[in-house]
């Protein structure tokens, strides 16, 4: 295992890694991903939603393989099947949306149907991979055009939003009583999230959006007592470990969505150790 | 003209008859503590007074205007009180969340905002108490926080639901003052509801007392009393003073019946459904 290192890192020495240009497009969109994650995913634990977060994502492996299934671009797949579900649940309710049990049985359904159109494309392998980990560096210039797009969206929609979605994160019956919409707000967030869980499909596959989503949010809740700067701080860990990831991946040979992981739970771990602890730099792994 | 009216309002909730033709009006500046069992309606009361709960009769109205949901000129302290997943946030920033919560966009804190956070913040003495942590402050501490919260926008009725829920008797003494005090200080109307009629006793202008779909409003004396609460509670009920104190026992439940005896006389109308007795708008 050492060998192999030494020699990626001695090829790799004469060659840069941005001298790549799969490299500098997988380090765009991991970026534009990791930000939108990030900040997604820091309302997504703020609001206890993360299990539905995760579910969103098993039914967004449903859309791609169906999408694939018939010819159609995974990525619209998986952004039309969980933005469709993000608006059920939304409709659905509060009720459902925090009801383990429903969103486990929904979780479980999708990737059964998920697996039953791989079924009839057995020759799908790598791609089914590919959704269930990730594959950043396979991103081309068209997938990083419609990340963009896609975040750039969402974060504006999410920013209409803000106000009243923090509002009723932290005191729903107040919000209602002050005239909150709570029904739109909590089905345009889900529908935020769905788009954030398909862009986080295409970086560390649908297994592992908790990666992006929730560990550098649950880790910067408990770095910071303050909203804004748990939100940044939310942002930036997810950039760092992205990028991070990506880069250890260049030099390692190792899996991309591999680094990605285990800085996430490196940082995440952390924090519960940092206990009350109030620094920013303490965030940082060496 | 009256902080809050009811007139004639029924409720059902589920198929229930939650409140059945209540009317009363609470006056400007009026302190009224809501007493009433488990269920006895107090929440569905303020929820209703918040446009937050269809009526299924009557009308309710604040300072003679009809209710509407996301009335400015109401204060709430729910008594769900949030869920708190990030309780290790600021007790400022739970606060500040209220302030233009009900609005779009982005969170906008701008001076004048903050000021207005740090009037209702010290109208409770909580200023200190907002740059610790929610875990970190006392069930007592947290309830003067959410307390400011319900002051922003500086409300012309104060709905408390509860403050004195698991508090000891010494947080629930601080508390009934800081109400008191807002009270005389803001000249607000307030209902603050509560299952002890004690701790309230000295401060509260009147009561309202909810059971059996009815409520009455009165001040203590005329509806602490073995005639009214038997026949809210739909069973006999027994009042018992001791100094300044009242105990509001079962019937079956004896306790020192003979050096205390007070206004207990029957008059046999512990028997009822909902709905239709004439003299219950005893209000006074
Ligand atoms: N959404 C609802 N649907 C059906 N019934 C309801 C609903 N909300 C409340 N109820 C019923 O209405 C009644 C009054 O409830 P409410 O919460 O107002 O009582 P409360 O006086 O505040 O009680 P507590 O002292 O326990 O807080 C209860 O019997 C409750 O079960
Ligand atoms: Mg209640």
């Amino acid at each position: 295992m050492a060998v192999i290192i030494t020699t990626m890192a001695i090829t790799t020495t004469t060659t840069p890694m941005f001298d790549y240009d799969f490299m500098r497009t997988a380090f765009a969109a991991a970026g534009i991903v990791a930000v939108l994650s990030g900040i997604v995913g820091f309302f997504l634990v703020l609001r206890g939603q993360t299990f539905a977060g995760h579910a969103l994502s098993h039914v967004g492996f449903t859309g791609a393989t169906g999408a694939v299934l018939f010819g159609l671009p995974p990525l619209a797949g998986l952004v039309g099947f969980t933005l469709l579900a993000g608006f059920g649940m939304g409709l659905l309710g509060e009720k459902f949306s925090e009801r383990d049990v429903a969103i486990g049985m929904m979780l479980s359904l999708a990737l059964g149907l998920g697996l039953l159109f791989l079924h009839f494309f057995t020759s799908y392998a790598s791609q089914a991979a590919a959704l269930l980990f990730g594959n950043v560096l396979g991103v081309d210039n068209q997938a990083l055009l419609s990340l963009a797009i896609l975040a750039v969206i969402s974060l504006v929609a999410l920013g209409f939003i803000a106000r009243p979605l923090i509002f009723a994160s932290l005191q729903s019956e107040l919000a209602e009583a002050r005239g909150v919409p709570l029904r739109f707000v909590s089905t345009a967030f889900l529908m935020i999230v769905a788009i954030a869980v398909s862009e986080c499909a295409q970086i560390v596959g649908v297994l592992l959006v908790f990666t992006l989503m929730v560990g550098p949010a649950a880790a910067a809740l408990s770095f910071t007592r303050r909203l804004y700067a748990a939100v940044a701080l939310s942002a930036a860990l997810a950039l760092l470990e992205a990028w991070g990831g990506l880069t250890l991946a260049f030099y390692s040979d190792w899996p991309v969505s591999f680094w990605i992981t285990a800085l996430s739970g490196l940082v995440y771990f952390a924090s519960l150790v940092n206990w009350g602890g109030i620094g920013r730099g303490a965030a940082t792994p060496a | 003209m009256s902080a809050l009216s009811f007139d004639q309002v029924s409720i059902k909730l589920g198929g229930r008859t939650i409140l059945a033709a209540v009317s009363f009006a609470v006056e400007n500046g009026e302190f009224i503590g809501m007493l009433g069992a488990n269920g006895a309606g107090k929440t569905t009361l303020m929820r209703a007074a918040l446009g937050l709960v269809p009526l299924s009769g009557g009308a309710i109205r604040i300072l003679g205007q009809p209710t509407t949901r996301g009335n400015g000129a109401i204060g709430y302290m729910p008594q769900a009180r949030g869920s708190f997943v990030g309780t290790r946030l600021t007790g400022y920033d739970i606060v500040a969340s209220a302030a233009g919560g009900a609005g779009w966009g982005l969170p906008r804190l701008d001076a004048a905002t903050r000021r207005e956070i740090d009037w209702a913040l010290d109208m409770v003495g909580a200023r200190d108490l907002a740059r610790r942590s929610l875990g970190e402050i006392s069930g007592g501490e947290r309830q003067r926080l959410l307390l400011s919260q319900a002051l922003l926008g500086r409300p012309k009725l104060l709905l408390l639901d509860e403050p004195l829920i698991s508090l000891d008797p010494g947080h629930q003494k601080s508390v009934v003052e800081i109400v008191k005090r807002l009270r005389d200080e803001l000249k607000i109307a307030i209902i603050f509801s509560a299952h002890e009629l004690n701790p309230l006793i000295h401060a509260i202008d009147r009561v309202l007392y909810l059971g059996a779909g009815k409520a009455v409003l009165g001040a203590v004396d005329e509806v602490i009393t073995g005639a009214v609460l038997s026949r809210l509670y739909g069973t006999e009920i027994e009042v018992v003073r001791i100094r300044d104190r009242v105990f509001v026992m079962a019937g079956d439940i004896d306790v020192e019946r003979d050096a205390h005896r007070h206004d207990h006389d029957e008059d046999g109308g512990h028997h009822h459904d909902h709905g239709h007795h004439d003299h219950d708008d005893a209000h006074v």
